[in-house]
């Protein structure tokens, strides 16, 4: 946009007019300009204090300080299956971020599992089946539910679910034991919180294809499931793939429903029903205590933050691809 | 394939099968939100019923389950919030009017576009690291804590530098956190303003920043007071952050120490001080509860603490919905 000072006027101006004059008015608009400009950049120098900040700690601090890498090597850092930071005697501490990756992906894929196909599915409902009196009641709802502070997910997967939902059947009914902090309750209650987000983002793609193509669908004798499933999902499918990253990443950024649900304890394990311990969890469980300024505890943090900002990013970064690339254009 | 009209019923019956089932099962998974909210809040509502008087919701945090409330953390949780908006409003909705009204759509723009995409998606205990390692240790650049103090003619101002686990972290580690949804949402709200209304304003001779002060603003003004309201409702839940800074510590105090109204008339100076101090928040208080040895805090106190928290957000969450619904009647294009 350009203003309209932007444009001389046609006819040639003397030097003497207002026209050309700086004015008190001319210094304030350009001086607004300035500290809107300021307002938009400092979500630059935020980008650039995380980086910063995640890197003078884990990667290189200046000389009297030393980083998480320079106390403990990369080899150890990715092949090491022990992580052990907090305890205490020498020779004690194990620096593997494998437990904690895997316990990640654990609640990521247990999430995904529960999330990603009942959030595609009631936003195909949203979108193809429902009435508009239907949708008006469902979408607050939904925005409600995806509302609800993580920590209210933690406690009702701690207090509820393990003790209502999963020891009954997996316990009393399977004969698998079942501990109190689990990866699966707190996977659980992860894909009820990423479900909305799913629902809301696939339904606006959904709703984005053109309404030529089911009519044409329909002409051709399909049914409303041949029209939604063959014709509109595949239609939208980027934008439903983009949904999809854009939740697991916000699933495995969550922190206090699993680190209250899931459990403290970094474990190499596959199985869903024993204790668990996330990245996120882990990062959150240090800070809660006291941690000596400068040591390996605490740089650790950063390391395991870093980690965690590298793969969230990444997806989101990924994300976007997917939409802006493979964006079907209708006209 | 035989194109007979026997296969052909045979077919559209089971095609028409396929059809309901599938149906019934997006049925299923849209009304299934409802069921989860629905049992969520009844769960939630019968543990906490018992626990949830007078008592609870005017005593400060304590050991002792029957003698504990939320007062500290409620009156915590309205100073981050209320520090959090007033920080991240005016700089939201600025970086909002720049990009919708000022920059040019060049490689600049859409990198700080890109960025602030990326931010929203930044995990909120990263952010929490970043508020720890700036507020609190001030990247360890200082030994130990340097007190300013601010006289403001009817009273001081005293604050530690680095600020330590005070109110402000909180609020400015929130603020950091909820910007990119502020500007996210206002830059929305910028962009249903029809582009009418800004040629009539420049035709008539406004300047730019008149046209966006008297004309743009006051349009967008509902949208951006929803998109607003909805994310410091955000932030209100937020509990990571929060509990990286370290504030998870048994706080009894209201910020500030106020005890009520006649306090303030006779010590308004606690006013400026309640940023400075200590505090905790509703969602941090029930972290510490559900953590807890004694049962009674970790299992009902704690169910006492959600019940508030939730109506919290539910009354901040009817505010918005009653604006867009009363200023959307209102304004015809």
């Amino acid at each position: 946009m350009t203003s309209a000072s932007d444009h001389p006027p046609s006819t040639p101006v003397g030097p003497g007019s207002l026209a050309r004059q700086v004015t008190w008015q001319t210094v304030r608009e350009r001086l607004i300009r300035y500290v809107l400009f300021g307002c938009a950049a400092l979500s630059v120098v935020t980008t650039l204090a995380i980086i910063l900040v995640l890197l003078s700690e884990a990667v290189y601090g200046l000389p009297p300080h030393k980083a998480f890498f320079q106390q403990v090597s990369l080899r150890e850092f990715l092949t090491e299956t022990r992580w052990t930071p907090e305890f205490e005697g020498a020779g004690q501490q194990h620096y593997g971020i494998l437990p904690l990756a895997l316990g990640t992906l654990q609640i990521t894929v247990l999430s995904g599992l529960v999330g990603l196909p009942i959030g595609l599915l009631a936003a195909i409902y949203l979108s193809e089946y429902a009435a508009p009196r239907t949708r008006a009641i469902l979408k607050p709802v939904l925005e409600l539910l995806a509302g609800v502070p993580t920590i209210v997910y933690g406690y009702f997967a701690l207090k509820f679910i393990t003790p209502y939902v999963l020891q009954p059947f997996f316990q009393d009914l399977l004969g698998f034991g079942v501990d109190t902090f689990n990866a699966l309750s707190g996977g659980i209650v992860v894909g009820i919180m990423i479900m909305p987000m799913v629902c809301s983002l696939s339904e606006d793609v959904l709703r984005a294809v053109p309404q030529s193509l089911r009519e044409a669908g329909y002409a051709l004798g399909s049914t409303r499931f041949d029209v939604s499933a063959r014709i509109v999902v595949p239609s939208a499918l980027s934008g439903i793939l983009a949904s999809f990253i854009l939740a697991l990443s916000r699933g495995i950024g969550e922190t206090m429903a699993v680190a209250i649900a899931s459990g403290q304890q970094a474990q190499l394990t596959l199985n869903p029903l024993s204790q668990i311990q996330t990245m996120t969890a882990y990062i959150v469980n240090v800070m809660k205590g006291d941690i000596p300024p400068g040591s390996t505890l605490e740089t650790s943090i950063y390391a395991v933050a870093l980690v965690l900002f590298a793969i969230t990013l990444t997806l989101n970064i990924i994300s976007q691809m997917i939409l802006r690339r493979f964006r079907e254009v209708y006209q | 394939m035989t194109g007979t009209p026997e296969h052909y019923s045979e077919r559209l019956a089971s095609r028409h099968r396929l059809g309901l089932i599938f149906e019934w099962a997006c049925r299923l998974a849209a009304w299934g939100s409802v069921l989860i909210l629905a049992v969520l809040l009844i769960a939630l509502t019968a543990r906490a019923w018992n626990w949830l008087d007078w008592q609870f919701l005017t005593s400060p945090n304590d050991y002792d389950a029957t003698r504990a409330g939320i007062l500290g953390g409620f009156w915590g949780s309205f100073w981050l919030i209320g520090l959090t908006g007033l920080m991240t409003v005016p700089v939201g909705v600025g970086a909002a009017v720049y990009l919708e009204e000022y920059a040019k759509p060049n490689w600049l723009t859409r990198q700080i576009q890109l960025n602030i995409a990326n931010l929203a998606g930044v995990p909120s205990v990263v952010y929490g690291i970043l508020g720890y390692t700036v507020f609190i240790r001030f990247f360890g650049l200082l030994d130990r804590p340097q007190t300013y103090e601010l006289d403001l003619g009817f009273g001081a101002v005293r604050f530690n530098l680095p600020l330590g686990t005070v109110v402000m972290s909180g609020a400015l580690t929130l603020s950091l956190l909820s910007l990119p949804v502020v500007i996210i949402a206002s830059q929305e709200a910028l962009r249903a303003v029809p582009a009418s209304l800004r040629h009539a304003s420049l035709a008539l001779g406004a300047t730019k920043w008149q046209t966006i002060r008297y004309q743009i603003l006051p349009a967008a003004l509902p949208g951006i007071l929803t998109g607003v309201i909805l994310s410091l409702s955000r932030a209100l839940g937020e509990t990571a952050p929060l509990a990286v800074l370290g504030a998870a510590s048994h706080v009894d105090f209201v910020p500030g120490r106020i005890q009520g109204i006649g306090d303030l008339l006779s010590h308004p100076d606690k006013l400026l001080q309640a940023p400075f101090d200590g505090f905790t928040a509703i969602p941090l208080q029930i972290y510490t509860w559900v953590n807890d040895n004694s049962r009674d805090l970790r299992d009902y106190v704690s169910a006492a603490g959600i019940a508030v928290l939730l109506a919290v957000l539910i009354a901040m969450n009817g505010v918005a919905i009653y604006l867009r619904q009363r200023f959307q009647q209102k304004i015809r294009w």
